[in-house]
């Protein structure tokens, strides 16, 4: 850190100068690992409801970007507010419990049990007595919601399969429904379209744009057709940086953007 | 959307019977064999190979909930019935009136299990943070330095010796040492915690346990205090042990630290992975299978010219055989064995009812 960097000033995008306001605010978040920095001084604002893709190429700082969020990685130095509340050292449940939710890259269910219970879970995780010994009644209203949600994932058929037997496009619905569990505030969706046919992106693409307008998200995203249509403001990483702000057209015009990212990995 | 002139699609048949309707009729032919047992079994049988069984069973089943629905291989359960058992002797009667404080069984019982669960709940809290075989190291280091310390502390464990005549309460004028009074008792024990088992695998906090042993990371993704729940599925398992435990020093009417050595922790986990990890019922068959081979053979061995005390010889080829060819124990071989038998009769004859 000794020759001072100048990071490349992100394009002001609504009022991120006001901080209360704000449903996620990062200040200068920098993670390292050992020697290497795996993102470096990002500084990023998102409002309630908001939409945002991140993009970049492969080791971008993406995912480690969403890992300080949650909270399984702390940060190295930043600051990171959600909803105005400092939760820089918080750890990931209670961030969980404040609204924030995520899905991954790489599908992180739990095997050994069925669809509803997966579900139930994350319905139970975000409401009171997790430690409950009680089983739950079949008029219960978690089970209740935990059926609605596998419902809106379209997995009604499949609810008392076990997950781990589950085709990989339904083991992505499945995640979908997790992050929606309880009341979402805001929602970091890791490369959902990852692996998925047409059809089912299609279907993505319609559960993303149909989502109540209060809960926004942060969407990672290599497939443009889907991460194009469903934001409303795009943030460019390169190199742990932020890169570029700006909207999905005026994004998808940029020169160097198109060098740096459309033009290199895309296919 | 009338609904009366379609099919309910989503209400199983099966939901709307009563409780003892669900129960599948293999489980009331066992139901009946246990209940009627003593009628026709001698005294050996009943407190012996019985009582034992159920014991060794209940110690197993506090395994399998930490490990099979926890994912968390602990080594520290026998250790656990063992501080459940010293307190019955320390804090009840025994032989060795200088150190026992002859408390009424009504403070004894209800401190063991809380002394017990403490110690547990310690233990937990400090292995909790480690996964798979530091999991298991960290719990055999607890159980060795409890077992040391046991043999070397005179004023409160009685050092090598331990305490002898611990005997059960004669509630309801019923010596509880006799056979069938103590196969009852040891019975009832082992169902209530069977039952226990199976019912909080269905609650919340069952079903969160499983999600911590399939995905840790994620289940803290949801909202979850994961070491939380660890600590506490210790706890809860540390019931199960410390009533086995306080029986096991009843049957015996003494306890040293030879009870909750090494091999007796190690025992432990032969008898939940040979009866099978994935379901409660596991520890039971296996605990059967083990006591079986404990008590008879010796005779075998005798029959051939070979000295009794190879009976673990035996045990661990056992166990070496179960690991080999079934990892989830002798419930996973039949549960193989039956879904082959049912695909065999599907193909054999499909139309017949």
């Amino acid at each position: 850190m000794n020759a001072p960097v100048t990071p490349p000033r992100p394009v002001a995008l609504g009022q991120s100068h006001v901080s209360a306001g704000n449903a996620l605010e990062l200040r200068g978040i920098t993670k390292m690992f050992g020697a290497l920095a795996a993102i470096s001084d990002v500084t990023l604002s998102v409002r309630p409801g908001e939409r945002r893709a991140v993009l970049g190429s492969n080791g971008a700082g993406k995912t480690t970007l969403f890992n300080c969020i949650t909270g399984d990685f702390l940060p190295t130095t930043g600051l990171i507010r959600f909803f105005g509340e400092d939760v820089t050292t918080f750890p990931p449940h209670e961030r969980i419990r404040r609204g924030l939710r995520r899905t991954y890259q790489i599908s992180s269910l739990f095997a050994g049990l069925s669809v509803i219970d997966n579900v139930y879970l994350a319905c139970r995780g975000v409401s009171r007595n997790r430690f409950s010994l009680i089983r739950p009644r079949r008029d219960d209203a978690l089970v209740h919601a935990a059926e609605t949600l596998v419902e809106a994932v379209h997995l009604t058929a499949e609810k008392d399969r076990l997950v781990g037997e589950l085709a990989y496009g339904q083991q992505r619905q499945l995640e979908i429904a997790l992050a929606l569990s309880g009341a979402p505030r805001f929602i970091l969706f890791d490369e959902p379209a990852a692996g998925l046919s047409p059809t089912e992106r299609r279907d993505l693409v319609s559960i993303l744009t149909t989502l109540p307008t209060h809960i926004g998200y942060i969407i990672i995203e290599h497939d443009m057709d889907v991460a194009l249509r469903v934001v409303e403001s795009v943030t460019m990483m390169h190199n742990g940086r932020i890169f570029k702000e700006g909207r999905p057209e005026e994004i998808e015009d940029d020169p160097e953007v198109q060098e740096l990212y459309l033009g290199g990995g895309h296919e | 959307m009338a609904m009366t002139d379609q099919a309910p699609r989503f209400v199983n048949r099966a939901d709307q019977k009563l409780w003892f309707e669900r129960i599948p009729a293999p489980w009331w032919a066992l139901a009946v064999v246990l209940v009627f047992l003593p009628v026709v079994a001698n005294s050996f049988w009943l407190f012996q190979v019985m009582g034992w069984t159920f014991i060794l069973g209940m110690i197993g089943l506090s395994l399998m909930f930490l490990a099979g629905y926890g994912g968390m291989v602990s080594l520290l359960q026998m250790t656990v019935a063992g501080v459940a058992g010293y307190m019955v002797a320390i804090l009840g009667t025994s032989g060795t009136v200088t150190v026992s404080l002859g408390l009424v069984w009504w403070i004894v019982i209800p401190a063991a299990f809380l002394i017990a669960a403490l110690f547990a709940t310690i233990s937990g809290a400090l292995a909790v943070r480690t996964e798979g075989i530091y999991t298991i190291m960290i719990t055999l280091a607890i159980a060795a330095a409890f077992f040391y310390f046991t043999r070397q502390n005179y004023t409160i464990f009685n050092g090598y010796s331990g305490f002898n005549l611990v005997l059960p309460p004669q509630l309801f004028g019923v010596n509880w040492r006799e056979p069938v009074p103590f196969y009852y008792l040891s019975l009832v024990l082992a169902a209530l915690s069977y039952g226990a088992v199976v019912y909080v695998s269905r609650s919340p906090f069952g079903l969160a346990l499983q999600g911590v042993r399939d995905n840790p990371r994620r289940m803290a993704a949801l909202g979850f205090n994961v070491t939380a729940h660890r600590v506490a599925a210790y706890a809860l398992a540390s019931v199960f042990a410390s009533a086995g435990g306080i029986l096991l020093v009843w049957q015996n009417a003494q306890i040293a630290p030879g009870t909750i050595g090494m091999s007796a922790a190690i025992d432990v986990l032969v008898v939940a992975v040979v009866g099978g990890m994935r379901r409660p019922l596991g520890p039971f068959i296996g605990a059967f299978i083990y006591v079986l081979l404990q008590v008879f053979s010796p005779d075998i061995l005798g029959f051939f010219g070979f000295s009794a005390e190879r009976f673990k010889l035996i045990i661990g080829l056992g166990f070496l055989a179960v690991v080999l060819f079934s990892p989830d124990g002798v419930l996973g071989l039949w549960d193989r064995w039956r879904a082959r038998r049912r695909q065999q009769g599907g193909q054999a004859g499909g139309g017949v009812a």
